[in-house]
This record gives C-alpha cells, sequence and structure tokens, in this order.
C-alpha cells in the first residue's frame, strides 16, 4: 500500500518469484515429461531436466492419429464460437437498447450458465440419442453455442450499452435501417469486446471435458478425452499424457499471452472492468 | 367517417415499414433463446418424465412409478455422502482461494521489476483444462516417479513414500492442493484488479491521520472491494459445487466412494450402471436447488453493473 525501496522491496520480489515459481512448477514439470525418454520417466529418482529435447513422445501422437484430437477440438470451438458471439451479440444488442424481456429474462439467461453441467448434459444426451445427434460434431456444436450464449450475452450486453446512442441516432435520420445500424455501427464500435468475449467462449469450449466425455464416442474425441483415454494404459502412457496435454494447453497459452489486458473482465463476467 | 379514415391510416402506417423492422427486438433475441431453450427446457421436461419411470440398462420400464425415484434419493446414502463430499472441497477450496490469492493481490500491489511478466505466467493455471491439471497433478502425486515425494525426502532427510491418490488420508489434501492451485490465481487476478481501484487519496489522508496498516485494510480497502469479492465467491462457489474434472483426473471419486462429488455420482449412475431414472431424478433435484440459489443470489449481486 506505499512504495518502500531497498530490504522492503527485495523481500517481497522474492516472494513474489517464489510464488510464481510454485504456480509454474507443474506446467514445467509436465513440458518436461513431454520431451523425456520412457527412460528419463521412469527414472528414480525423478529427472528434473531431460538429456536432450527429443520430440519422439510427439511423433507417436501423429503416427498414431491422436493429434487428430486436436483437430477435433478447434473445428468444434471456433464454429460453436463463431455461432454464439453472432447470436449472442444479437440478444445481448436487443436487451441492452430496448430492455427486451426485463430483468427477468437477463437474469434467467445468465442462471443457464451457473447450472452444473452434469445436469444439463444428461437430459441432452436422453434427447441425442432420440435425435441420433451422440458422437456428431452438430450434437456438440449446438451444445457449445447454448452453454456460451449466456455468457456472451451476458458481457456483450455491458459492451453494447457503453456504445454511444447519438451514433446511432445519426445514422437512422440518414435513413438505415435497424439492421444497418446494427451491422455498420453497432459491431465495428464493441469489435473489441467482442473478439475478447470470443476469445473466452472458445477457451471454454476448448477445455471442456464433461460434454465431450458424455456426448463422444469415437468420431468427435476431443484432445481432453483423449488424454483421460491414456490412463492405467500402455507403459509409455506418461508420454502420452503429458505430450497430448501439451498440444492442446499450447495454443491456450499463446491466446492468453496476446489478450492480457480482456483477461479480468473477460473471466469476472465483466464484474471487475480490468 | 373520419374515424374510419383515421383507422386505415394507423393500420396504412406500420405496413409501411417491413415486418423485420416491426419486430427487430423480437427478432434478435429469437434465435439466442431458441438454442438455450433446445438443450434447456425440451431435455428438461424430457427428463422431468424420465425421471418419474424406471428405465434402467436392463428394463425399458416406462409404466410411471409416482415419486419412488425422488423417495429413493432420499434414502440413498452414497447421494448424501457425495453431497458432504462436495461441501467438503467447497469449505476449505473456497476461503483458501480467497486468502491466498488475496494474498498474492497485495504482494503485487506496488510496483516492483518484472511485475507484469510474473503476473503473466502466475495466472496460467487458470486457463488449463481442469481435467489436464488433474493429469498433471496425477503425475506430479506418483509415490515412485513423480518430483512431490522427491521434494519431501529432502526435507525430511529420508525417503518419503506416500501414495497421494490411494490412502484415504492423503488423497483430500491431494485434490484440495491441486484445486487451490488452480483457482487460486483466479482470485488473485479479480482482487488485484479490485484492489487497482481503491481511492489512494483516501488511504494516504488516513495513513496521515495516523491509522495504522490493518485499521486502513479493514475500514478502507474491504469495503471497497467488497461487490468484487462477492462476485469471484459467486462465481467459483458454484464451480466448486460442480467439481467433477480435476477429481476426475486425480481419483475417479476413489478409493471406493471417498472422494465421489454430486457431479461424479450423477456421471456414474447415469453412464456407467445406467440407472437412467434415477440419475433424471438426481439431475432434476440439482438444478432445482442450484437455480433457487442463483436466483436469489442475482436479485442481490447485479454482475456487471
Amino acid at each position: 500500500m506505499r512504495a518502500d525501496r531497498g530490504f522492503g522491496l527485495a523481500l517481497r520480489l522474492v516472494a513474489a518469484i517464489a510464488a510464481t515459481l510454485f504456480f509454474l512448477f507443474p506446467i514445467y514439470w509436465l513440458f518436461m515429461i513431454s520431451f523425456k525418454t520412457p527412460e528419463e520417466i521412469f527414472a528414480y529418482p525423478p529427472v528434473w531436466w531431460p538429456s536432450s529435447l527429443q520430440t519422439g513422445n510427439y511423433a507417436v501422437l501423429f503416427k498414431d492419429g491422436d493429434a487428430w484430437t486436436v483437430w477435433n477440438s478447434l473445428v468444434l470451438a471456433s464454429t460453436s464460437t463463431v455461432l454464439a458471439t453472432v447470436l449472442g451479440t444479437m440478444a445481448a444488442y436487443s436487451i441492452a437498447r430496448f430492455g427486451t424481456g426485463g430483468k427477468h429474462y437477463a437474469n434467467w439467461v445468465i442462471s443457464n450458465r451457473m447450472i452444473p453441467p452434469i445436469a444439463i448434459v444428461f437430459p441432452v444426451f436422453l434427447l441425442y440419442v432420440k435425435l441420433g445427434w451422440v458422437d456428431t460434431y452438430h450434437g456438440l456444436i449446438v451444445l457449445y453455442t447454448a452453454f456460451n450464449l449466456p455468457y456472451v450475452i451476458w458481457m456483450m450486453r455491458g459492451y453494447v450499452q457503453d456504445v454511444p446512442l447519438e451514433l446511432e441516432e445519426a445514422a437512422l435520420v440518414d435513413g438505415c435501417t435497424r439492421w444497418q445500424v446494427l451491422w455498420k455501427v453497432v459491431f465495428p464500435v464493441v469489435r473489441g469486446g467482442l473478439f475478447a468475449t470470443a476469445v473466452f467462449t472458445f477457451v471454454f469450449a476448448w477445455n471442456d471435458f464433461l460434454f465431450a466425455l458424455i456426448l463422444s464416442r469415437s468420431q468427435v474425441v476431443t484432445f481432453p478425452v483423449q488424454v483421460t483415454h491414456y490412463f492405467g494404459g500402455q507403459s509409455n502412457f506418461w508420454a502420452k499424457i503429458a505430450a497430448m496435454s501439451v498440444l492442446g494447453t499450447l495454443p491456450i497459452f499463446v491466446v492468453v499471452a496476446t489478450l492480457q489486458r480482456f483477461l479480468v473482465r473477460g473471466i469476472s463476467l465483466g464484474a471487475v472492468k480490468g | 367517417m373520419a374515424a374510419a379514415v383515421e383507422a386505415a391510416g394507423r393500420r396504412h402506417e406500420p405496413a409501411a415499414v417491413p415486418w423485420t423492422e416491426r419486430h427487430f427486438r423480437w427478432l434478435l433475441v429469437a434465435p439466442a433463446t431458441f438454442v438455450i431453450l433446445l438443450v434447456g427446457l425440451f431435455p428438461f421436461v424430457y427428463t422431468l418424465i424420465v425421471s418419474f419411470q424406471n428405465i434402467t440398462m436392463l428394463e425399458e420400464d416406462t409404466s410411471f412409478q409416482g415419486l419412488a425415484n425422488y423417495a429413493r434419493l432420499f434414502s440413498d446414502q452414497r447421494f448424501w455422502e457425495a453431497i458432504g463430499h462436495t461441501l467438503l472441497f467447497l469449505a476449505v477450496a473456497l476461503p483458501a482461494e480467497l486468502l491466498l490469492g488475496f494474498l498474492l493481490a497485495l504482494l503485487f500491489l506496488d510496483k516492483m521489476p518484472g511485475r507484469q511478466v510474473l503476473i503473466a505466467l502466475l495466472v496460467l493455471p487458470v486457463v488449463i483444462s481442469p481435467i489436464i491439471a488433474g493429469a498433471t497433478w496425477r503425475l506430479l502425486f506418483d509415490n515412485r516417479f513423480g518430483p512431490i515425494n522427491q521434494i519431501l525426502s529432502w526435507i525430511a532427510g529420508e525417503p518419503v513414500v506416500i501414495l497421494w491418490v490411494n490412502n484415504p488420508s492423503f488423497v483430500y489434501p491431494a485434490i484440495l492442493l491441486a484445486e487451490i492451485w488452480q483457482w487460486t490465481p483466479f482470485m488473485f487476478l479479480l482482487l488485484w484488479a479490485a484492489l487497482n481501484e481503491v481511492d489512494r487519496s483516501q488511504l494516504e489522508s488516513a495513513e496521515i491521520d495516523g491509522a495504522s496498516w490493518l485499521q486502513r485494510l479493514w475500514w478502507i480497502v474491504l469495503p471497497a472491494i467488497r461487490p468484487v469479492v462477492v462476485i469471484a465467491l459467486l462465481i467459483r462457489g458454484l464451480d466448486l459445487f460442480r467439481l467433477f474434472d480435476v477429481v476426475w483426473g486425480l481419483t475417479r471419486g476413489g478409493p471406493g466412494t471417498m472422494t465421489e462429488t454430486v457431479s461424479i455420482y450423477t456421471y456414474v449412475l447415469g453412464f456407467q450402471q445406467f440407472e437412467t431414472s434415477y440419475a433424471a431424478a438426481m439431475a432434476l433435484v440439482i438444478i432445482v436447488l442450484l437455480s433457487v440459489v442463483v436466483m436469489a443470489a442475482l436479485d442481490r449481486v447485479a454482475i456487471g453493473r
């Protein structure tokens, strides 16, 4: 609460670095296992630094076709993200500008987000069995879209409210239709927020395990489900768990690193402007 | 006569505006509402019906059983134990994450060299898929090839062999450590952002007036960040109530059913034992309970407003 110098600062810096190392260590360990040879993985006592950064564990995943599950994750997460952001922003605009549905509709929307996934997916599974949608791309895409819509609506409502009303009125006076106002005036102004919201939507779908576990069999297996397939398998299962996990985690790290400034607003459902 | 002209005019006037314009606001919310209802309402109604029947893997008995499944829920010891386990995780992890996150936020509040880089690295656990986090900790906790027992051996000065995920006395600390590791940075990030918004001039004048550090914390800082704390607790509390991934990655609810959460038990019932009707009843009870809690909470805190 007060800028201190010398000894105090050094002490804080040491504590901060120690804390950061603690939170990074599991990630470090996971990445290192993915480069280790089987001998190094099952060395006792454990080896902290592999002798060489060999990529054999990754090569196996590509050779067996397991790496394909990352592609599945990409298809599902990106398609559902596009759907959820477009439909969600439309709804958010209506709620923010016209108060459509009132307070109860807005609260109902966000409460959908907070129901436990297991309680959502069980009924959905029964429905999908009837429809023949289990283990299909569109089945999971619809589910991810529905699951992410409340989040998008909630976030975009905040961004849309920040759009100056005069801009829209001027466009209406100039003879634009409502749809043109939304497309040509509102969308460009909220583009930053839209982009940030889309990234979080993508991360939610990308990181999901439960929905994919229940609604995939062999065709649309995603990378988190694939990782759990390795448990208790052959002797090289540690290498596969680590390499597969890194393949799926690295893209997210890159995305988050480029989005630092949206992080706080995104994960707090817009509660903290950040 | 004049009234007829007026009525015709009124009827004529909206027709000049295309219907896509007139119903603009409803057309905007319609697709989103439809999708949410598609995976929300229709399966919900269907599940409600199933929960009154007696469908299992062995028989498709669609005769109505009344409230039999709900009655069974109340006498199902494993269900209540699962609720107990879930609440135990919640009761330990939530305050721990809040406290540790707050301490970290205080630590990083003032400027220091490399602060932004450290914060960027510190929050990485939050964006890892929770099932991957569980798998990672399973590798860390391995009794022979994991580094945790190795580090403990260094500290103890003799070989330490703890079977973290198999030993009933150690399995809870193991899961809680993984859970707290992943989500403390979440609390940290929100609280850090909130602390940065606290009015500095107010703090300075309080300091000039002789208020101690603790007094300033209690009377100025905590009231200022209270709304953010409430929302962070709400988000994390609901997340912890549906805890599944980390536990699944580490123990799959074991040893036995010792660490089984509500979500895991429902999954096991519905998708491994195929007690369809019974699992449906359980899912419904969870939905109704949580909806009541969420709606009540939302009326009190206005997220994002």
